[in-house]
């Protein structure tokens, strides 16, 4: 193991009084252990789980899982929504932190703690809130039932809440990095004649774009997979407001568990990918704020 | 001429941007925020009362508060363990444990939730173990604490890996040179360091797990009083069409959710004067 440690750190442990005795071994790997252990039964195994469960009748099991017209339809709307609600999102992500790291102005404070009020709230309530405005019994209820426009069981209250859960993870990368990166490329390129929008597009974006692409890879993981508040609003109509993790629960309560585990292991790639996503921009030196 | 709004700046774009963002946040949050305050104030109080402290209401708060802060426990434990193990030791593959810490965060819950419900069911991969021994976690509320635990794990691990890598080695060498043991410079030097640290991930690991929904409903029975959480008891109420008590249900858990987050930000002040004083 003495390969993989840097050399200067090396060098500090080996110099250090009392580290390499037995009892300091000991612990070090007693912690090791318990630390592996903990995560690979509470991590790791759901995770193989997913995958063993997906393939237990094989390869044509799976892929057959994916010819049924309802996986199909889950599949596609959970795209449609993703498509729709992460570029507003990253608009608005875009917008909000212009807005907060770049003027001083009142009210500030109160901004950011609604732009964060999404990740304190149960996902649950977050699609009550849609359900209360727009549901049957709710404050537009009447209006929208008597023009027949459906919002809630529909694709528009779909959207609605995963956009409500989502809309933080942009806004809350870019503010604190705007903020460090400071506004003096900015005010030059103004004060040397440059466009708003050319400064935006050639100044402010290449600086930031490490921070945005990882809240939007963030925000996507987040928007495909939501299921508690999308579960409130969509009625759980087949083919029509069902979305890959609804469609999961479906299948799963249906006792279809390699149909279930077969949706999973779609979505649980796709966390995969944003967690390697992720550390390949923390690798290449961007630093979370 | 009228007090300005904001301070004057050479960048362009405040109306743009200020009016794009309150327009966003207005119909997305604050408008349905006011839905719910007004469909909860609108109840008679007696009502209200009815709904939120009926037998069933409350031991949904039991098994949600409870297993929460059981979870965020053992999460403060084991999160210790796993941050100290990342932050000061090398061992094979640590940086991909490190990465995975976040899996929690990306993995969506449902998936999260079935994938528990499997390993940790009667015949499952650890539950068959643990039936051996008389334990059954699926189905029961040692379940909805696994569950929680799991989600709540990154929080802690997160707050506390940076607030580690900052307790000053000097001091513990310091310390071991002048005869300190190992129990005593845990105690005395690292615990009040990375104290302020554990109570945010605590915090932040127990709000997480109050409010979750996804992963929990698979794992627990759904019982009413005994296995039922507060958010499904919610989704129950909505369910059934009465929007007022889901309501009710759901103004307590906001006021929850914000004495948490105040809490939250008592203890960062607390640790900033604390770092203060300690610097004096």
């Amino acid at each position: 193991m003495a390969a993989r440690v840097p050399v200067a750190l090396r060098d500090e442990l080996a110099t250090r009084p009392g580290r390499d005795t037995m009892l300091a071994v000991l612990v070090r790997w007693v912690l090791i252990a318990v630390s592996l252990a903990f995560l690979a039964s509470l991590l790791l195994a759901p995770l193989a789980t997913v995958f063993a469960v997906a393939f237990e009748h094989g390869w044509r099991a799976y892929v057959e899982t994916f010819a049924d017209a309802d996986t199909r339809d889950a599949v596609r709307l959970t795209l449609i929504t993703a498509a729709v609600v992460v570029p507003l999102n990253t608009v608005f992500g875009l917008a909000a932190s212009w807005c907060i790291a770049k003027f001083e102005f009142k009210g500030k404070s109160f901004l950011v703690t609604l732009i964060d009020l999404p990740l304190a709230v149960s996902p649950v309530i977050s699609g009550m809130l849609f359900v209360l405005l727009f549901g049957l019994q709710g404050w537009f209820g009447e209006w929208l039932e008597d023009h027949g426009i459906s919002i809630i069981f529909a694709l528009p209250g779909i959207m609605l809440a995963t956009m409500f859960v989502t809309f933080p993870y942009v806004a809350r990368e870019l503010i604190p990095l705007m903020q460090q990166l400071g506004n003096d490329e900015e005010e030059a390129a103004i004060t040397m004649g440059a466009g708003a929008w050319i400064t935006f597009f050639r100044v402010t974006l290449p600086k930031v774009r490490w921070g945005l692409i990882y809240g939007v890879i963030l925000c996507n993981a987040r928007a495909m997979g939501e299921f508690g508040a999308v579960s409130v609003v969509s009625g759980h109509i087949r083919g029509l407001t069902n979305t890959m993790p609804l469609h999961i629960e479906i299948l799963y309560n249906e006792y279809n568990f390699v149909g279930a585990f077969a949706v999973a292991s779609l979505l649980t790639l796709l966390a995969l990918l944003t967690l390697t996503i992720k550390t390949l921009l923390e690798r290449a030196g961007y630093q979370r704020r | 001429m009228r007090e300005r709004f904001h301070q004057p700046s050479v960048l362009p774009g405040f109306g743009l941007t200020f009016g794009f963002t309150t327009f966003f946040l207005s119909a997305l949050v604050l408008l349905p925020l006011a839905a719910l305050v007004l469909m909860a104030g609108s109840m008679r109080w007696a009502d209200f009362v009815r709904v939120v402290l009926s037998a069933r209401a409350l031991g949904s708060y039991r098994l949600s508060f409870g297993a929460s802060f059981l979870a965020a426990v053992i999460n403060l434990v084991f999160g210790f363990i796993i941050a100290w193990s990342l932050v000061r030791y090398e061992f094979p593959a640590r940086k991909l444990v490190d990465a995975l810490i976040d899996m929690p965060f990306a993995l969506p819950t449902a998936v999260s939730g079935i994938a528990l419900t499997t390993v940790f069911a009667q015949n499952g991969w650890l539950g068959r173990y643990l039936a051996l021994a008389g334990i059954q976690v699926a189905y029961t509320w040692i379940g909805v604490t696994v569950a929680l635990t799991l989600i709540g794990m990154p929080f802690m691990v997160r707050t506390l890996q940076p607030a580690l890598a900052e307790v000053q080695r000097d001091l513990e060498d310091a310390a071991e040179t002048l005869g300190a043991g190992r129990a005593y410079v845990l105690r005395r030097i690292i615990l009040p360091t990375v104290l302020p640290a554990m109570l945010t991930g605590f915090t932040l690991a127990f709000a997480r797990a109050v409010g979750e929904y996804g992963s929990v409903i698979f794992i627990a029975g759904n019982l009413p009083m005994k296995t039922e959480i507060t958010p499904l008891l919610i989704v129950i109420h909505l369910q059934e069409f009465d929007y007022q008590g889901a309501a009710a249900l759901g103004a307590v858990m906001l006021v929850m959710s914000f004495v948490v987050l105040l809490t939250i930000n008592l203890i960062h002040a607390w640790g900033r004067r604390r770092v203060v004083a300690t610097a004096r």
